[in-house]
């Protein structure tokens, strides 16, 4: 980053609002609003049966999220996110607590401890600390954008990734844990790191990759869970053993390739209606669009998911200072590290983790990170017009 | 996917290079990355979507098998021989069964309460029944089809409680409303073993857990008595859950076979075999009376029989040790499956073949003096107790059954190239299966050169792989099991000639070749199934059975009836006391064959012609066996009088005989 980019940012972040506008990236706006009507008519015809006596449970729920969440991002996008540098340590402090409370007391659910339990939904940390970690992390980095060359500076950024990384993996919830790892990589290259540090990076994860993997077993030391490596290469071979773990994946690719071009419809989607479909309305809610609404349908939501990294990376670029670029390319990493880290175990061709596909799968955590991630693109991008608009002086609410 | 900004703003700094760079390349990774999850959706869904299509559906749809009823088996008057029963089956079904161990115990503890069986017993019979050598692994164990209501009531309802692994399904099981008449006939029918799947003659296209026919007249025709299992298409979910019914197809049942067995004669033989038995030394027997025109079988009885209504239940161990070791074994069906020496009933076979050999230029007034032994190759043989009979010529030496007379027919006949006695034995369909429509057939042995010969190598062989001393070959004795190592002697021929030594051969064979002493010459083949009808008894195939060959008999075949008149009409007859003041003209003979260390085993061997009186019957052979029942006439010859007697209608009476003949 050139000098004087870093210097208009901090300058514009200390400069005070003169204006408010009701300014939106229109286009982003389009693919949350089409993205979470998609999620409701599926989760809608997905959990008819779900609860007895209550055949719209899970759509209310995710209807009441989506609209908290959308109040939210309204809300955000009139925030100048710069001053969420400041509360950096705040951030993360934010963002590990719940982490580290989840893994001493959360509710046991399948062996997982993800949630605290609130009277009306249950609160997983790890979902939101995505975020947080985008705006403490970048905010790291921007302090260090000077010093980006020095190695130091890549090995705390990813330290700081690593720790709620490693926290999250004990849960064990090893996709979002891998997100994690995710949004610091990209926040590092988006800063513009040099590639001989990621080459050194990719070079150490295949050592330690090697060690988990190999080495540790062999010594006796379980550091990944069997049924998680089962799960991680059951893409690799789905069908030979339908009755355990490619089960899930061979079944999620049947009702994906039965949705043929334009799906079964409502009354036929026997994959999902008869529970053939794992999970149907959280981690395979992509292949319930598919089923429904075949090619048609995936390809519409894969669109509007296009559309949104799309306009993620746009309004990266349109940023008016680092710390603006560098959380928008956080952003990106978190969704598209999702969207395709899901839809791609749903058609078989990535593992089976536990990852939630953004804005679709039900789960008000999940909603709500997403909708405060949008929420604050949108920030990056009215500051981004209003900068640009107004020669620096922009508005800020609050 | 990423452009600079359109609409750039001069006041605003442009974003740098190296930015713009790394912008690209995530623009460019993340359409790769969409790239690829479009064209894997475009695959599946597009190039591929049939394939997961039906693989959907199949996860869907189950079929379950209604089991069609099989088809009813028939007399000639179409009365009812073998029908069905619909029953309740409780079942295992070893795909719901807790894991072997303290679960599965309790279950079958609880459902051995309900059922009032041994736990362990159920254990065995899953065991048995899905362990892949013996059975099906997936198949439904049935554990009983005959509970009372209230047991049944009980596991319906309680299907929670026993794990769900427990199942009723209705079933029909083969009902036979006649008992233990001709029981042997039947046969059994069972789901079809991994062995018949194999078997693409018998059970070609069958599915798994289809009941079949195994064995009997139910695995001759299980073709037409099978029917078509119904199906019915249910959807079930992930869990197996069934969630309604996707279509129904009705079973089928099977075609309705008619059989030329008549339900009054079978009864008659059945009876006449019983009191044969309790009437005389013998213990055991067979009888078969055929049509000598066609080969179709009027009755055919074996003695002791049992009940076919016990394996319409699932069989214990215990019963069937008892009903196929119990001695007399009632499984075996003796007219077709027990093959002893015939005795003098062969003489008249004998006969034949020495009129049919011109060689050995013997004809019907060929006499000899019959003195009541005949020292043949410095060997002496004798008539039963050395009666004396005179000269005898062909005729009488039926009439008295002289042994002297054909113990020197059969040293006529030995040194005679082409063995003409065996020829004309095998001729008549002795020493082969003789082609009837269901199992269990004995082939039968004529003794010649070449199997004699032949069980000679087999014993040396066997003593030189085992050793000289080896159970595998020799008694605990020390005598060689399969043969003295003697080479054939005229003697073998000399004891054949009257039904002794080596010789085997089964009351249906014997009725076989008599029937071509009946009806001229044509070797019919013995047979139980008639035509196929459908259920309203339309007939849908004739089932015509050619004869075996046609044999011309030569020329004083003539003489060899008249002896067999003569034999049952005649003072001096073997079985003239047995028919005396018998309505209608008997040819008959009787044979007491030595079948040491057995007592001597009673044959009659006997025809009626077509007739008139005392009412209208056409011809009919009939032959019976008595194992252990000492003289034909004494135990054999009587049965066959009461058999004819219902034939004929005139009312039967166990009329022993006195010959002491052999």
């Amino acid at each position: 980053m050139s000098a004087n980019l870093i210097q208009r940012s901090l300058e514009d972040a200390t400069r005070p609002s003169v204006r408010l506008t009701l300014r939106f990236d229109w286009s982003l706006l389009a693919a949350v609003g089409g993205l979470v009507t998609c999620s409701l008519v599926v989760i809608d015809g997905a959990t008819q049966n779900a609860v007895a006596g209550s055949p719209h449970y899970y759509t209310v729920r995710q209807a009441g999220a989506c609209a908290v969440g959308a109040v939210l991002m309204i809300l955000v996008s009139r925030i100048d996110y710069s001053r969420l540098r400041e509360w950096k340590y705040g951030i993360y402090a934010l963002m590990l607590g719940p982490i580290v409370l989840v893994l001493a007391l959360g509710g046991l659910t399948r062996g997982s401890k993800r949630w605290i339990s609130f009277p009306f939904f249950q609160y997983q940390p790890s979902e939101i600390g995505k975020l947080l970690l985008v705006l403490s992390i970048s905010a790291f980095v921007v302090d260090r954008s000077r010093r980006l060359r020095e190695r130091e500076t890549t090995t705390r950024t990813m330290l700081l990734a690593l720790v709620p990384a490693m926290l999250v993996f004990l849960q064990p919830d090893l996709g979002s844990g891998l997100v994690y790892l995710g949004i610091a990589l990209m926040v590092l290259f988006v800063a513009g790191t040099s590639y001989r540090h990621f080459l050194g990076l990719f070079a150490l994860a295949g050592v330690a990759l090697a060690l988990v993997l190999a080495v540790a077993p062999a010594v006796g030391v379980s550091v990944i869970k069997p049924y998680q490596l089962a799960r991680l290469t059951a893409f690799l071979h789905p069908s030979q053993n339908p009755a355990s773990q490619g089960y899930q994946q061979a079944q999620s690719e049947i009702a994906i390739g039965a949705g043929q071009r334009t799906g079964r419809g409502q009354t036929n989607d026997t994959q999902t209606r008869l529970n053939f479909l794992p999970d149907n309305h959280t981690d395979f809610v992509f292949a319930v669009v598919g089923e429904r609404f075949g090619f048609v349908g995936a390809s519409l939501v894969l669109s509007l998911f296009a559309l949104l990294i799309w306009r993620g990376l746009r309004i990266l670029t349109l940023a008016k200072n680092l710390y603006g670029t560098l959380v928008a390319g956080g952003i990106v990493a978190m969704l598209l590290f999702q969207v395709i880290v899901n839809a791609g175990m749903t058609v078989g061709v990535m593992p089976i983790t536990g990852v939630p596909l953004p804005l679709m799968s039900y789960g008000p955590s999940s909603v709500l990170t997403t909708f405060l991630a949008a929420g604050i693109l949108q920030s990056i991008y009215v500051q981004g017009r209003e900068a640009a608009a107004n020669k620096g002086r922009i508005s800020v609410l609050g | 996917m990423i452009q600079p900004p359109s609409h750039f703003d001069e006041r605003r700094p442009p974003i740098t290079p190296q930015l713009a760079v790394r912008v690209a390349i995530l623009g460019a990774f993340a359409f790769a990355l969409f790239a690829i999850i479009f064209f894997r959706l475009w695959f599946l869904q597009v190039l591929s979507g049939d394939q997961y299509l039906a693989k959907a559906n199949e996860n869907r749809v189950r079929e379950i098998a209604i089991p069609a009823p099989r088809g009813v088996i028939v007399d000639d008057q179409g009365r009812q021989l073998v029908s069905n029963r619909r029953a309740e089956a409780i079942q295992i079904d070893p795909q719901n069964l807790p894991p072997s161990g303290p679960r599965r115990q309790a279950l079958y503890r609880r459902l051995g309460a309900i059922l009032a069986l041994a736990p362990q017993r159920i254990a065995h019979e899953v065991f048995i029944k899905t362990d892949p050598r013996h059975g099906l692994p997936y198949a439904a164990v049935t554990l009983t089809t005959d509970a009372a209501l209230p047991v049944y009531n009980y596991v319906a309802e309680h299907q929670a409680e026993l794990d769900n692994a427990v199942q009723i399904t209705p079933v029909f099981t083969r009902d036979y409303p006649r008992g233990d008449l001709a029981a042997q006939l039947f046969g059994t029918v069972g789901q079809i073993s991994p062995q018949e799947l194999k078997d693409t003659v018998h059970y070609r296209g069958v599915r798994l857990g289809t009941i079949v026919g195994q064995d009997g007249i139910e695995r001759a025709y299980d073709h037409y008595l099978r029917g078509q299992n119904g199906a019915e298409r249910v959807q079930i979910d992930a869990l197996g859950n069934p969630k309604g019914t996707v279509s129904t197809t009705p079973p089928a049942q099977g075609q309705r076979l008619k059989l030329s067995l008549d339900l009054g004669m079978e009864r008659a033989a059945q009876d006449a075999l019983g009191q044969a038995v309790a009437n005389s030394t013998g213990d055991a027997g067979g009888a078969v009376a055929i049509d000598p025109r066609t080969g179709a079988i009027v009755a055919m009885a074996s003695y002791p029989s049992f009940d076919p209504n016990i394996f319409s239940k699932p069989l214990s161990q215990s019963v069937y040790d008892q009903l196929s070791k119990q001695q007399p074994a009632p499984l075996i069906n003796r007219a077709i499956g027990g093959v002893y020496p015939t005795g003098s009933t062969m003489k008249p076979i004998t006969a034949t073949a020495a009129l049919g050999t011109p060689k050995a230029s013997f004809t019907p007034g060929y006499t000899v003096d019959d003195a009541g032994c005949v020292t043949i190759s410095k060997r002496q043989f004798c008539n039963a107790g050395k009666a004396v009979n005179g000269s005898v010529d062909l005729q009488n030496a039926i009439r008295v059954s002289s042994d002297v007379y054909f113990y020197t027919v059969g040293a006529l006949l030995n040194p005679i190239a082409g063995e003409p006695l065996q020829t004309w034995m095998h001729k008549l369909g002795l020493g082969n299966p003789s082609g009837i429509d269901v199992a269990g057939e004995s082939n039968g042995l004529v003794p010649d050169r070449a199997w004699r010969a032949h069980i000679n190598d087999v014993q040396v062989a066997c003593a030189r792989r085992y050793g000289p001393h080896s159970l595998h070959c020799f008694t605990a004795g020390g005598a060689p099991l399969f043969s003295d190592g003697r080479p054939w002697a005229v003697g073998d021929n000399v004891n054949l000639a009257v039904g002794q030594g080596d010789l085997e051969a089964s009351p249906l064979q014997m009725a076989v070749a008599y029937s071509a002493l009946q009806n001229g010459g044509t070797v019919v083949t013995p047979h139980l199934g008639v035509q196929i009808e459908d259920n309203q008894g339309a007939v849908v195939q004739q089932l015509d059975v050619p004869p075996t060959r046609h044999v011309n008999l030569p020329a004083g075949e003539d003489v060899i009836r008249a002896g067999l008149h003569d034999a049952t009409s005649q003072p001096g007859g073997t079985s003239y006391d047995v028919f005396n003041n018998f309505p209608v003209p008997v040819y008959g003979k009787t044979g007491t064959a030595q079948r040491p260390p057995h007592n001597d085993q009673s044959w009659f061997l006997c025809w009626v012609d077509a007739g008139q009186t005392p009412k209208p019957h056409g011809p009919l052979v009939v032959a019976v066996t008595i194992e252990n029942g000492g003289f034909g006439a004494q135990a054999a010859a009587p049965a066959a009088r009461l058999i004819l007697s219902k034939w004929v209608g005139t009312p039967g009476q166990f009329v022993v005989g006195s010959s002491k003949t052999l």
